[in-house]
């Protein structure tokens, strides 16, 4: 306790306020947490029956596996195309992309009507269910996931004989980790195939599945590059700001290649005149596409490119990017269609709050504690 | 029976008495109070008035029901005899079926901290035993009728013939969404008693179908080529370090020789 007292008195102003904020909002998360399971859905969120899926979906379901993107991108990167320059930001990425996931099984236990049935579908199957592909793949990917992340646990506790073997089964872990991921995400699009008179036609189309692939392969990269930024500061660590830099012109390739498609696509379908009917749907769209061509605009100019700053505002950006078009695609664009009202009830918006500021404290006490960081590793050899 | 039950519902004969909303609530224990306006937990059914003419909500127990495909733990299933039921036991509570149903028919206990899906499961139990539905057997001016849906579908085509004027030329449900168990005639258009006109003849679970059976194709070939990739790009990285070694070694030889 005193030492705890000592270490308070040592931190820095900016911070205390930090922690309190955090500390406050878990605080709050605990009795909207009773609140859901205790009383009900009802009680918490603003969902109707014209409107069964709300903020949580959107948001902490279908926008969190996006941003968990960046663990099979670098992934593949490294282990598959041989890109070891980028070997020594592997760790914090899976322990992300980890994090990630686990927030969004936690964020469906919340969602779900029935939580404790959450297993039934490895033992009752319809394979004709996109949502049952999905249960696998969130099931599956996170035992992946987990597998990738045992060596950082095996190496803290020095069990040699298990890590070398958990080493040997590298390649094939991280093979089956990108085919997952490619199933997962793109079958987050296949879940709104089912619904052509629900969804907006600005969103609606048959490569939904596609464009929630090439987007989540956009998305890696940049949360990548926000991750070790963020990461940087918290722990008073230097920053790979080539290595970032030279991550960028992936992130780059991968917005040109998914804008294309997107806007080939409204082409295609005929509904580019959508866009100019002055509606809400036409601007949230717009929105989306914004957010991603000024993070074209900043990745296009190498000065701007490998500047820490400019590269963390376009990584912002191209993630804002994909969210935003996930909110589109599960809230925004099914409004009209359902002839519902819904809006977030702010319990839903504290509640997504409470799991993300759990995810962020766990990342710090584990970089803090586990050999996540090379540097900082040396540092705990040292002491 | 011959062939799977449907209902057929004829709005024009129906005198807005109530007795099929009230036969349903007791065949399913459902509170004597229900909304008088809409379908929600508490009503399988219920009789709605626009203008002069009476009208249903009601599940319509599609031919192939998009509920029932996308629930991912098959709660919700169609029977061999039509009526699409749902097993509380098994579901998870992820509301896919609120999502996908183009009806927007299933509802939700929203105050309950366990809730289960609430909607007509066209008493499943006393069409097995071979009886008509609640609501059928008790309406009293035959607007609701209950048999095959061969022969429901011609007494609508038979009505419509007869009488022209007195319906609109259309039977809602022959093929909506590939065809529903439940079939409806009506003297007002349907579009203004508030029923989608809009969502084709295509069965719904086709869209994801086309998708969902690629699955297999793209894991086995995926898998073989990442790691055909993964292989070829290590294996020329080993080359190249080996080559480099065999270099080295080759310039220190030489070194050597020079020095003697």
């Amino acid at each position: 306790m005193t030492s705890l007292i000592a270490y308070w008195q040592r931190l820095s102003g900016h911070r205390r306020f930090a922690w309190i904020t955090a500390g406050f909002i878990i605080l709050l998360g605990l009795v909207l947490t009773y609140r859901r399971f205790f009383i009900g859905l009802g009680d918490v969120t603003n969902l109707t029956d014209e409107f069964p899926w709300g903020f949580w979906i959107a948001f902490d379901v279908v926008g969190g596996v996006a941003l968990a993107a960046g663990g099979f991108t670098l992934c593949f990167l490294v282990y598959i195309f041989g890109y070891h320059r980028y070997h020594s930001i592997v760790r914090p990425t899976v322990l992300t992309a980890f994090l990630g996931y686990i927030l969004v099984a936690v964020g469906l236990l919340y969602d779900l009507g029935k939580y404790y049935n959450i297993w039934h579908p490895i033992v009752m199957w319809n394979p004709h269910s996109v949502m049952f592909e999905v249960a696998w793949c969130v099931i599956l990917y996170l035992t992946v996931l987990f597998l990738e992340f045992l060596p950082v646990v095996l190496e803290k506790f020095n069990l040699i004989a298990p890590l070398r073997f958990m080493q040997k089964l590298t390649i094939p872990i991280v093979l089956m980790g990108v085919i997952l991921s490619t199933l997962h995400q793109s079958s987050l699009g296949s879940v709104f195939l089912i619904v052509p008179n629900k969804l907006h036609p600005l969103w609606y189309t048959p490569i939904l599945p596609l464009l929630f692939f090439l987007s989540a392969v956009m998305v890696g990269p940049a949360i990548v590059i926000l991750e070790s930024s963020l990461s940087a500061r918290l722990f008073h660590r230097g920053l790979e700001t080539p290595i970032l830099a030279d991550l960028a012109r992936f992130l780059q390739v991968a917005l040109l290649v998914y804008v294309a498609v997107k806007i080939q696509d409204l082409f295609v379908r005929g509904v580019v005149g959508e866009l100019f009917t002055g509606e809400y749907e036409a601007y949230h769209f717009m929105g989306e596409m914004l957010c991603l061509f000024f993070a074209f605009v900043i990745l296009a100019f190498r000065k701007l490119r490998t500047n820490q700053r400019w590269l963390f505002t376009a990584a912002t950006l191209v993630g804002l990017g994909v969210v935003y078009n996930r909110m589109n695609v599960a809230w925004i664009g099914m409004l009209r269609g359902t002839g519902a009202s819904y809006y977030p009830a702010w319990t839903e918006l504290a509640t997504s709050a409470f799991l993300i500021t759990v995810g962020m404290v766990a990342f710090y006490f584990i970089a803090k504690f586990f050999p996540i960081f090379p540097e900082l590793e040396e540092e705990h050899s040292h002491a | 029976m011959d062939g799977p039950a449907s209902i057929l519902l004829d709005f024009t004969l129906c005198i807005g008495c109530g007795a099929c909303e009230d036969a349903c609530q007791e065949e399913h224990n459902l509170p004597a109070d229900p909304p008088e306006d809409r379908l929600d937990y508490r009503n399988y059914t219920v009789v709605l008035k626009k203008d002069d003419q009476y009208y249903r909500k009601m599940c319509m127990h599609c031919e192939e029901p998009t509920c029932a495909s996308v629930c991912p733990v098959a709660a919700l299933i169609k029977t061999e005899e039509g009526p699409v039921i749902y097993h509380p036991d098994k579901c998870i509570g992820c509301r896919y079926c609120m999502m996908a149903c183009p009806f927007g028919i299933p509802a939700y206990e929203w105050h309950k901290p366990i809730p289960v899906i609430r909607k007509c499961i066209m008493c499943n139990e006393r069409v097995s035993a071979g009886k008509q539905t609640a609501c059928a057997w008790v309406c009293p001016v035959g607007a609701c009728r209950f048999g095959p849906r061969e022969k429901m579908l011609a007494i609508a085509k038979r009505r419509i013939a007869q009488f022209p004027d007195r319906y609109v030329d259309y039977i809602y449900g022959e093929k909506e969404v590939g065809g529903t168990s439940v079939l409806m005639l009506s003297g007002t258009p349907f579009e203004d008693l508030g029923f989608r006109m809009d969502l084709g003849e295509q069965a719904l679970p086709e869209l994801t179908w086309t998708v969902m059976s690629k699955i297999p194709n793209i894991v086995i070939t995926g898998g073989i080529l990442l790691g055909g990739i993964s292989w070829i790009i290590q294996r020329r990285m080993d080359i190249e370090k080996e080559n480099l070694s065999a270099l080295d070694e080759h310039i220190k030889n030489q070194e050597k020789g020079g020095d003697a």
